[in-house]
């Protein structure tokens, strides 16, 4: 059974159908990036995964939980799979071991030793074991999305969910986290993604997805989609890049 | 004619000026509290409290202290409740600071990024954890610098409860003005003390900005 299933999802934002019936399954250890013009439904799509959004039709199963509107439910979703931002929204007053140990400790109730012990290896695997006692506004965006990947791993998760996690870096600092996401990947970490960066994508990626206009508009394997794109709306979408 | 000495009448004043030091920090305290209570109804996810809260805070700033005064005061009077000065000035005061601290304060709470709702949330914390561990530390940080300025506005508004008779720094004045015939200066010493009570909050309340800001200058 897959790790992820998506099934005929739907969502509207009042009178607009954002997502118009999704079907997606991404199976244990596979990396899926999800590409497509704004308002497309990409982003949607991987906030409803994580219970951010609330679904008006079809449903999503975890491992075996299922999206539901309760807090019980999105507790049980949300400790199978972690989430990471755009905005890195690392917690300002807490340092950076702190913001890694604070959801293992109130939401598993780790004591505080082993919790540290867990930062402190999570902060390593992002190479930022040295940075355990910096606050937020002393690290770069780049180190401040890292410790956003360590915080979320800290939880151990079966999937990743990453929302444009590079588009608020300077284009120097891109490479760091994109670096930390590729070991993931190489791990075997579950992954999905939605990114501007087609080339990396293209590096380490099992699988594309195109969406469009609230559907799933084009999939398969990355040389595939980029290199025999199938529709004229790929072409376009991937035309425009091309140019930028 | 009896004369008065200017320390006979600056002693006067600063005993009552004892009072309105205390009628100030009750109901900042009182208030305070009160303020709490309401901001947890006002931000939780009751409709019906928030919509309590909201009717509350619309009442009481929606009508001048004065007035307020007036009904606890003689207000309760008409049902035969026979309320002292103290208790109407305290109970009035604390009620009305608490209606602009409880908006001062989701002010604060919701200053918070949507992304800090959403990451702890992300991260598997329950409304009462997010609250706890990830938004009021921050809002606090944001919610001190207004909070120690609005207590000069407690002050100030402690003034108002000489009318119902309580004798605090202002009715005391009026007091003494009435056996000195020095309008003049025995109300420009009331100023002067109420600017020394009223000074040091606001200027703390400046201070305590830039210190936090500095604190928190990247977010």
């Amino acid at each position: 059974m897959s790790l992820i299933a998506i099934t005929e999802v739907k969502k509207r934002f009042g009178d607009v159908e954002v997502l118009k019936g999704i079907n997606l399954d991404v199976e244990r250890g596979e990396v899926v990036a999800i590409i497509g013009k704004s308002g497309s439904g990409k982003s949607t799509l991987l906030r409803c995964v994580n219970g951010l959004e609330m679904i008006d039709d079809g449903s999503i199963m975890v491992a075996g939980a299922q999206l539901i509107n309760d807090d019980l439910h999105l507790k049980a979703l949300r400790l199978k799979v972690g989430m990471i931002f755009q905005q890195f929204n690392l917690f300002p007053h807490l340092s950076a071991g702190r913001n890694v140990m604070l959801s293992q400790m109130v939401v598993k109730k780790t004591p505080a030793g082993e919790a540290e012990a867990m930062a402190r290896r999570m902060l390593e695997r992002v190479g930022l074991g040295h940075k355990f006692d910096a606050y937020p506004d002393q690290l770069s965006g780049g180190q401040q999305q890292r410790v956003a990947i360590a915080r979320a791993l800290s939880m151990q998760p079966m999937a990743l969910l990453c929302d444009e996690i590079t588009s608020a870096l300077d284009p120097e600092l891109v490479n760091e986290v994109l670096a930390v996401v590729k070991e993931l990947a190489a791990d075997g970490m579950t992954l999905m993604m939605v990114t501007h960066e087609m080339r990396f994508a293209r590096e380490v990626c099992d699988r594309v997805v195109f969406m469009h206009q609230g559907r799933v508009h084009e999939i398969g394997p990355p040389e595939e989609v980029f290199g025999n794109p199938s529709t004229p709306e790929l072409r376009q979408f991937l035309g425009a890049q091309l140019v930028v | 004619m009896m004369t008065f000495t200017l320390w006979d009448i600056l002693r006067n004043l600063l005993l009552a000026a004892r009072w309105t030091v205390v009628l100030s920090l009750v109901s900042f305290i009182g208030g305070g509290l009160l303020g709490m209570a309401l901001l947890y109804l006002r931000i939780g996810k009751a409709r019906a409290g928030r919509m309590f809260v909201q009717g509350y805070v619309e009442l009481f700033q929606g009508t001048p202290l004065l007035m307020q005064l007036f009904l606890a005061f003689f207000g309760l009077g008409l049902f035969g409740i026979d309320v002292p000065a103290w208790l109407a000035a305290g109970l009035a005061l604390i009620l009305w600071t608490a209606a602009f601290l409880v908006e001062i304060w989701r002010g604060c709470v919701e200053s918070v990024a949507r992304g800090q709702w959403e990451a702890s949330a992300s991260l598997g914390m329950g409304y009462v954890q997010q609250m706890r561990y990830v938004i009021l530390p921050q809002a606090v940080r944001v919610a001190v610098p207004p909070t120690v300025g609005f207590s000069v506005q407690v002050v100030k508004g402690t003034a108002l409860t000489s009318i119902i008779g309580f004798v605090e720094l202002s009715k005391a004045g009026t007091v003494v003005t009435n056996a000195t015939f020095e309008p003049f200066t025995v109300y420009g010493l009331v100023a002067l003390i109420y600017f020394a009570l009223c000074w040091p909050l606001s200027k703390s309340s400046q201070i305590l900005e830039r210190k936090l800001n500095v604190a928190h200058r990247n977010h």
